[in-house]
Parts: C-alpha cells; sequence; structure tokens
C-alpha cells in the first residue's frame, strides 16, 4: 500500500455546524506535504482526526490501514497548536516521559538536537521563552521515528529565523519512508520543503498537487496560487 | 544560508542551476565527491526529494555521475564542464540583450555599453 493516510466522505459537525464536510483523501508515504487553506477551513480539525483526539462524525479515515485510535498512536508524532505540557517540568523530565510513553522515541537524538538548539535539559518550561518552547515541542515529535507526522501550525508563533531553524528540524529529520502533514497559512516560507499541496476550504479540498508541477505549469507560486484561489 | 528562488519556476531547476554555478566556479571541483542529497537538502533548506531531482537532473546532463555506494562525484570530463559554462553565458548574455532591447538598445549599443563600462 502506497498510501499512508487515507479517508472517505469524512464530516465533522460541531453542534450541527460543518468543520469537514465529505472530505475525500489520499496521502501517499514518503512525502511532504502542506494542508494550506484560510482561516477556519478544517485544517486542525482533519488533523486532530487523524491524531485520534476527535471522532468523525461521518465517513471512514485510515492511517496505514488503522482508524485512528491506540495502536496508530504508536506510530503518529503529532504536534498540537497549542501547548499541552506542563510548565513546572524540566525539559529532562519531558524528554523521559516521551521515552516511556513512545517506544519510536529516540533519547539521543533528542538530546542532540536539544543541544544544537543550546536548551539546557535541566531548564524549567516556564523559564523558557514562546519560540524556545515551540522548539522543544517540535524536538520532542520529530524525535519519534515515526511514519506519519501531524504538524499543526509549526512555525505560527515564532520569528524569522526560528523558522528557518524549525524547517530545517523537519528536511534533516524526516526519512523516506515517512510522511510529514504541515497545515499553515504561512506559505511563502513552507513552499520550498513541500512535495505536494492540498488547499482546503469550508472543510472540502478545492484544489491539489505538486508544487513544481504548478510552478511548471501555471508559472507560478503555490502562495500566488493561493492568493488567486482564495481571493476576497 | 537558505537558497533563494523565483516563483515562477520549478523549484528543482532552480537548484540544479544554482549546483551548476557551484561547479564551474570550483565550490564542488572536478572529480570531487558531492555532498549527500540530504546533506544538500539541508544546506539549500528544500525538500530531499526536491533535491534528488535536481540531482537527476544534474545526472542526465553528465556534470555529475552517481556511483553506486560511494555517492555522486562532479565529472572530469572538461568538455563537458566548458559546454555547461557557456550554456549559463548564453543564457546570461541573452537575458541582458532581452532586458536592454526594452530600452531601445540594438545589439550592438548594448555590446558597446558592456565594453565601454568595462574600460
Amino acid at each position: 500500500m502506497n498510501n499512508i493516510l487515507e479517508c472517505y466522505n469524512l464530516s465533522k459537525f460541531y453542534s450541527g455546524v460543518p468543520a469537514l464536510t465529505n472530505l475525500t483523501l489520499s496521502i501517499p508515504k514518503g512525502k511532504i506535504i502542506g494542508l494550506l487553506g484560510p482561516n477556519g477551513s478544517g485544517k486542525t480539525t482533519f488533523i486532530k482526526i487523524a491524531a485520534g483526539l476527535l471522532t468523525p462524525t461521518t465517513g471512514s479515515i485510515t492511517i496505514d490501514g488503522n482508524a485512528p485510535g491506540v495502536e496508530t498512536k504508536s506510530y503518529v508524532s503529532y504536534l498540537p497548536e497549542r501547548t499541552y505540557l506542563s510548565s513546572w517540568m524540566k525539559v529532562s523530565d519531558i524528554i523521559a516521559m516521551f521515552s516511556d510513553f513512545y517506544p519510536d522515541f529516540d533519547v539521543p537524538r533528542a538530546n542532540d538536537m536539544l543541544k544544537r538548539l543550546g536548551v539546557s535539559t535541566n531548564a524549567k518550561l516556564k523559564t523558557l521563552s514562546k519560540g524556545t518552547k515551540e522548539k522543544v515541542q517540535l524536538v520532542l515529535v520529530m524525535a519519534r521515528r515515526a511514519q506519519l507526522y501531524l504538524l499543526d501550525e509549526p512555525i505560527g508563533g515564532v520569528d524569522p529565523a526560528t523558522r528557518e531553524y524549525i524547517l530545517n528540524t523537519i528536511i534533516t529529520n524526516y526519512n523516506e519512508n515517512s510522511t510529514i502533514i504541515i497545515s499553515t497559512h504561512l506559505i511563502t516560507d513552507i513552499e520550498k520543503v513541500l512535495d505536494e499541496f492540498l488547499f482546503i476550504n469550508k472543510g472540502q479540498v478545492v484544489m491539489s498537487g505538486s508544487v513544481d508541477s504548478v510552478r511548471e505549469e501555471k508559472g507560478m507560486s503555490i502562495d500566488e496560487l493561493f492568493r488567486e484561489v482564495f481571493k476576497c | 544560508m537558505a537558497w533563494k528562488f523565483v516563483s515562477d519556476r520549478p523549484i528543482y531547476l532552480q537548484i540544479a542551476e544554482h549546483i551548476k554555478i557551484d561547479i564551474i566556479t570550483g565550490v564542488y571541483p572536478p572529480g570531487e565527491r558531492m555532498p549527500s542529497v540530504r546533506e544538500l537538502a539541508a544546506i539549500a533548506a528544500v525538500n530531499p526529494n526536491t533535491m534528488q531531482r535536481a540531482m537527476s537532473e544534474l545526472e542526465q546532463s553528465g556534470l555529475v555521475s552517481a556511483m553506486r555506494t560511494t555517492g555522486r562525484f562532479v565529472t572530469e570530463d572538461k568538455e563537458i564542464l566548458e559546454k555547461t559554462k557557456q550554456a549559463l553565458a548564453h543564457e546570461l548574455a541573452q537575458e541582458y540583450l532581452r532586458t536592454i532591447s526594452r530600452l531601445g538598445y540594438t545589439p550592438e549599443e548594448a555590446a558597446e555599453l558592456v565594453l565601454k563600462i568595462n574600460q
């Protein structure tokens, strides 16, 4: 099977309000995919369903053949939009917790990445800046040897230099058999690390393809295409 | 520093061009082993699959060749290197001509201008 994720007619309603409506898509293995869409288009809802945090109202979704659940959590690594780590914990506590939780968590790799970042494992989370906290979270997520990484707005709240660092961490730490889904609306920054893109709006896929074929056929970047498709 | 890309051309072609220039200018000398796709992707801050595609492009042009286990090497074939250099120079000259002809310059005047500036 060449797809890591498949979903069919996936819908999610929040007390009657649709967030995803009949979303059908498949995501191949070994690719970095940009999940792009305006605010409120359903990006986070989709990622949360794939991560097993939300259940779909109707439709089906499978990750490597399994519905999201205990099984898939062992090979899906998820970076939420917001931090969920307790601020009283030390970085070393969190590393211990992660390696306890996830058999695929690579402790030496995490320590190595943190060292390059200049983050002391002795530091308590509450003493770290927002940007550094985001970097630590990304390190935790990327230090797992997962098959699917779900990154919800990984470069949202950080400065351009940190963005570069984060993108570099993503590129250098993924292996060719795993897939990364990155949701964002900061397209210019992320375009050069993507293989493929998915535009979603109002809970549906409106366009998809490979980044370079858009450039080849339309002579425009994904950022320009986005502005055209989602013109207000 | 991450490489810069323009928005109207495929990224893999722009990467291939960047590396071509690096080879011509001796950043990667003839006969030398190229960094791995992964390393190059990190240097350029691009997707490794895109870098892979750029390298295939360079392999096709004969500028680099892949050894089964030891990686990719820059060609030592002087003819290929010279041809690549000429092709790049040709493109630059064409680009110059296109731009300056919009200002009403004839090719002769354009050539004169280059010589004059160089004095």
